[in-house]
């Protein structure tokens, strides 16, 4: 327990046994981007995926849409103290879009329009819990919350979840993003309160 | 990819450290600046934040994030609050935290909204409302280091009752050479301001900035909209992506 602030009580609003350590609910979605917001147009589009050895596997939006679509229903998680509880997208699962790609490398680097990049370990992208979602409540993914599409890990701060995602880089040995060189954390579980580097 | 960050790399664990409030003055009818005592403070870059926790005495805790309004200063770092009705966190500490009392805070945390004095590029701050706060800490670093960059505030407020640290920033408009402030008003302005009330638009970007020639850094910070819009503005004007940081305020209550 930390040191009492005197005369504090506090709303009690962040309780509830969904919540992760130090988070409060939110109704709306907040933005947060450190620079402008990238506008892609759908014919530029494209997804690459790049394994260690160099090999390469790209999609176009129609091909994007042509795979196999699910639609997850996640609480997302905010390093800035937010979270938001069952929202629903729609997205290709990364176990489909990493089905058939060989590789032995154990990490990823997530790179974006705009040159946002964050890393994640390999395994955190596959077992149903990684997606590239395009659709969000129902309707195309707005550009200022990530859109055309971006990247969704809902188990990690979503800060992980990189908007205007294009493409994915996989590495043998981890290569911090652009947060995690800023002194945020390495891997980012909002249940553990991986905030900052050394949490 | 472009945007690899300069950050601060933060090597050892953020602790909690106790904070004790030293002194208060009221900004606007319904923000304060906090200035607390943190014994063990690391310094900190003009543009981060921290984070502050607050325990009841049921150990039930809440914390936030606010922007650090001046420059590193030994052990006093000083924050600017704006009250959020409803809030959990601002009403407290406006209206109950009292001098002498602890918080903890967390921090510097944020390597990417920084100003660096040893930066000699012209720099281009814009403000919305509430997001003057780490742009202020900008211009008061600029003069604590004694930097010639050349340096032009425009910040948006809703009435000039709404202008955090008026008086000061008419003083270094005034005094601190290669400074220039424009204000942009929403709702209401002073008597004898030329215009009408408006939201910020090209015009007042491209006015009151930096042609993109030059190469300006700029930073932005306001609510989400307002920061999409001047961002979108200055890619249209011509900025490179890479040159423009933003920072969201949501509110924070």
């Amino acid at each position: 327990m930390g040191i009492v602030s005197p005369g504090f009580q506090g709303r009690r609003r962040m309780s509830g046994p969904a919540l992760p350590p130090g988070q409060y609910l939110t109704e709306d979605f907040p933005v947060l981007s450190a620079g402008p917001t990238p506008k892609v147009p759908l014919d530029d589009w494209e997804f690459v995926l790049g394994t260690e050895t160099g090999a390469e596997f790209r999609w176009t939006w129609p091909e994007l849409m042509g795979l196999p679509q699910e639609t997850p229903t996640v609480d997302i998680h905010c390093v800035t103290r937010w979270s938001k509880l069952g929202t629903s997208w729609q997205g290709v699962s990364l176990d489909t879009l990493l089905d058939g790609v060989d590789t032995a490398a154990r990490y990823a680097l997530v790179h974006s329009y705009g040159g946002y990049t964050t890393n994640l370990p390999l395994d955190d992208l596959r077992g149903g819990r990684a997606w590239v979602a395009h659709t969000y409540d129902g309707v195309p993914l707005p550009a200022e919350h990530g859109g055309p599409a971006r990247l969704l890990v809902p188990h990690l701060y979503f800060w992980k979840s990189a908007k205007w995602v294009r493409g994915i880089r996989l590495l043998v040995d981890d290569q911090p993003g652009f947060w995690e060189t800023a002194g945020y954390h390495d891997y980012g579980d909002p249940w553990r309160e991986q905030r900052y580097q050394g949490d | 990819m472009a945007a690899t960050t300069t950050g601060v790399p933060v090597t050892e664990p953020l602790t909690w450290r106790v904070a004790r409030l030293v002194g208060r003055r009221a900004e606007t009818p319904t923000a304060q600046t906090l200035v607390l005592d943190v014994p063990g403070w690391p310094g900190h870059l003009p543009g981060q934040h921290v984070d502050v926790r607050l325990t009841a005495e049921d150990g039930y805790q809440a914390a936030r994030s606010y922007s650090l309004a001046g420059p590193a200063d030994g052990d006093r770092i000083a924050l600017t609050v704006q009250r959020v009705p409803d809030g959990e966190v601002s009403p407290y500490l406006i209206d109950v935290y009292a001098e002498g009392d602890p918080v903890e805070v967390r921090g510097p945390v944020g390597g990417w909204f920084v100003w660096r004095s040893a930066e000699t590029a012209p720099v281009l701050l814009v403000a919305g409302g509430s997001g003057v706060v780490p742009l202020m800490a900008m211009i008061r670093a600029r003069r604590a280091a004694g930097s010639r960059a050349p340096f032009r505030l425009v910040y948006s407020a809703r009435t000039p009752s709404d202008v955090f640290y008026a008086d000061e920033l008419r003083r270094r408009a005034r005094d601190d050479q290669g400074l220039d402030v424009t204000y942009v008003y929403t709702r209401e302005a002073p008597e004898g301001w030329r215009g009408e009330p408006h939201r910020i638009g090209l015009a007042d970007v491209h006015t009151h900035g930096w042609p993109p020639e030059l190469e300006p850094l700029c930073y932005v910070c306001g609510p989400t909209g307002f920061v999409e819009t001047v961002a979108d503005l200055l890619v249209g004007l011509g900025h490179q992506s890479r040159r423009i940081r933003t920072e969201r305020f949501g509110p924070t209550g």
